[in-house]
């Protein structure tokens, strides 16, 4: 019951940022770089239900801004992480033996590296860009995708139709796209689904360090980051508003692919209903 | 227990060496001249025949395998370099700020494992009540929120607003010598926060395996004994959890060591996880490749240990593969 209300709201909330964030080139349009200075730091109100900040921009109007271009280069990594990690489980799962002991191993000493300095470390050499951040996330997330991808082939191996397959003369190649990728791609598309949020948390700390988008795009790191200067004079809504934005959506996506991952398997969900 | 050590050192000795390589690839790949860092504004004015000089010293030119194989024995032999963003050796300026690091996420540690084995244990006890529903609705929260923007949002609060405690950095600015009650009085933000972010996860894991282990059978019989519901509860039921918990330690320290730089900088500590944001901002290769081969060094280290440790408690576990 209050469950159902709370997945109703998650999809409101999604539907509603997703609709935000695609429409509002079309429907009020940001200058990037235009300043206000005749209304800087105005508290929320109704013309402005998120104040403005320091050179007198409307926070809330950044703030859909800055997650599209979050949810954006959100998307585009959790995609680059869950290819490099479905090719990676792919061969371990696919190959077993030897190869697949070594990745694993090699996939559980990667986990236990601090990612958030190797991110950092791979942005301030290649210089603070959108390539950078997108390279970042990818060789930092791929980890969990390709443990997946992994654990789901080995288990599809020793399962009954795949022998039936092989017995009745069916090729590798048609196995493989027949009979295994259809089991793997729903796995792979909520594992990249629930990657998104972490993406986007990569990239808006990279941005709020200083090390991520260009300063003067308007991305949810960057707004947290240049409100930080108006919170000492007490103009807390330039760094607050953004980072609900981030949080609501986050929310979101987890209440809505816990459902889905109930939906995949839902033996999964009575054992932990017991 | 020595095969596990030989066994995870295979692993861990070359996944060290390739991430010193894949960063010393990336620093060569970076656009910035080291030679015009070192020189900084005079590069404009000083006599192009030094600056070759200084390239030809530091052997900017070499082939790339002879200026790597220079690197990783410099830093073998304990020569880390010289910052090209705060003109000092790299050694001196971890040397300095280390501490303050290790202090930041010791006590943090401490007081998320305390914390959430206490509020977990507690509330599995009395699962579906009242207190779990609300401490997990509270971590589901909690964990969505960027850890950066949690601790503007406390500075706003507990700062600005309240007055209670100081919004940054590590000593009063009147201070003339580091007290231990200043320094408390600082750090007490920035380890609430940290704690904060780093908690749920914990909580909601020893909310879940003392849960489950409260229908084992060791449990039942415990109860079955006439024993009083707090001795089962933190005597049988929370120390059967506790073993893979030992692990999860080992595991979520990276998750630590990334907030803490995220803190760090938010509050201005004088630690390393802010230094290498600094360095990061001034491309200081030998700063930011020392720091972060050092600390993914440390971290692989105190999963060993925590591994270790977890055979060491449990006999039957052998990790194999």
């Amino acid at each position: 019951m209050a469950d159902r209300t709370l997945l109703r709201a998650a999809q409101l909330t999604l539907v509603a940022a997703l609709g935000a964030t695609l429409l509002v080139p079309v429907i009020w349009p940001l200058d990037q770089s235009a300043v206000d200075l005749a209304h800087v730091g105005l508290s929320p109100s109704p013309g402005h239900p998120g104040g403005t900040d320091d050179l007198g921009r409307d926070v809330l109007h950044r703030s859909i801004y800055g997650l599209r271009v979050s949810v954006l280069v959100g998307i585009v990594a959790a995609l680059a992480a869950s290819l490099l990690g479905g090719i990676v489980g792919g061969l371990a799962g696919l190959l077993g033996g030897w190869t697949d002991r070594v990745l694993m191993r090699l996939i559980d000493t990667l986990a236990a590296l601090p990612h958030l300095l190797l991110g950092i470390f791979i942005v301030a050499m290649l210089r603070p860009s959108l390539g950078a951040v997108i390279l970042s996330i990818g060789l930092t997330h791929w980890l969990s995708t390709a443990r997946i991808v992994r654990s789901e082939l080995l288990s599809l191996r020793t399962r009954p139709f795949i022998d039936a397959a092989i017995a009745g003369g069916a090729s590798r190649r048609r196995v493989l796209t027949r009979h295994l990728l259809p089991h793997v791609l729903p796995k792979i598309a909520l594992a990249t689904t629930l990657m998104i949020p972490h993406a986007v948390w990569h990239e808006t700390s990279l941005s709020f360090l200083g090390l991520g988008l260009p300063p003067h795009l308007a991305s949810l790191g960057n707004m947290i980051n240049d409100g930080q200067r108006s919170l000492l004079t007490g103009s807390w809504w330039a760094s607050i508003v953004p980072g609900l934005l981030i949080i609501v959506v986050t929310l979101a996506i987890a209440a809505l692919a816990t459902r889905w991952r109930d939906r995949l398997d839902p033996r999964a969900r009575a054992e932990l209903d017991l | 227990m020595i095969k596990l050590v030989r066994r995870r050192l295979a692993v861990a000795v070359p996944v060290l060496f390739a991430t010193s390589i894949g960063m010393f690839l990336l620093g060569a790949a970076s656009p910035m001249d080291p030679a015009m860092q070192y020189a900084g504004a005079t590069a404009f004015t000083t006599d192009p025949a030094n600056l070759a000089q200084i390239r030809a010293n530091w052997g900017v030119d070499d082939p790339l395998p002879v200026q790597y194989a220079r690197w990783l024995g410099n830093l073998f032999q304990g020569d880390l370099g010289w910052s090209t963003s705060r003109h000092e050796p790299v050694g001196a300026v971890i040397a300095a700020r280390a501490g303050w690091t290790l202090l930041l996420i010791g006590v943090t540690l401490a007081v998320v494992l305390a914390g959430s084995l206490l509020l977990g244990t507690i509330a599995a006890y009395r699962r579906g009540g009242l207190f779990d529903r609300g401490i997990r609705a509270a971590a589901y929260a909690v964990e969505s929120m960027p850890v950066f923007w949690l601790a503007l949002a406390a500075i706003a609060v507990f700062a600005l607003a309240l007055g209670w405690f100081p919004a940054g950095g590590l000593t009063d600015v009147t201070a003339t010598s580091t007290t231990f009650g200043d320094v408390a009085h600082h750090l007490v933000l920035p380890v609430a926060v940290l704690t904060v972010s780093q908690a749920p996860w914990f909580l909601l894991f020893v909310r879940d395996s003392v849960a489950d282990s409260l229908r084992d059978d060791h449990v039942l019989a415990a109860r079955a004994r006439g024993l009083r519901g707090r001795t089962v509860l933190f005597g049988h039921a929370l120390r059967t959890a506790l073993l893979p918990f030992l692990t999860l330690v080992g595991t979520h320290l990276p998750e630590l060591v990334g907030g803490s730089v995220l803190v760090e900088t938010v509050f201005s500590l004088p630690g390393l996880g802010a230094v290498s944001v600094q360095a990061a901002l001034g491309s200081d290769f030998p700063l930011l490749a020392a720091i972060t081969l050092i600390t993914t060094a440390v971290v692989l280290l105190a999963n060993l240990c925590t591994d270790l440790a977890y055979t060491a408690a449990d006999p039957r576990v052998r990790i194999d593969g």
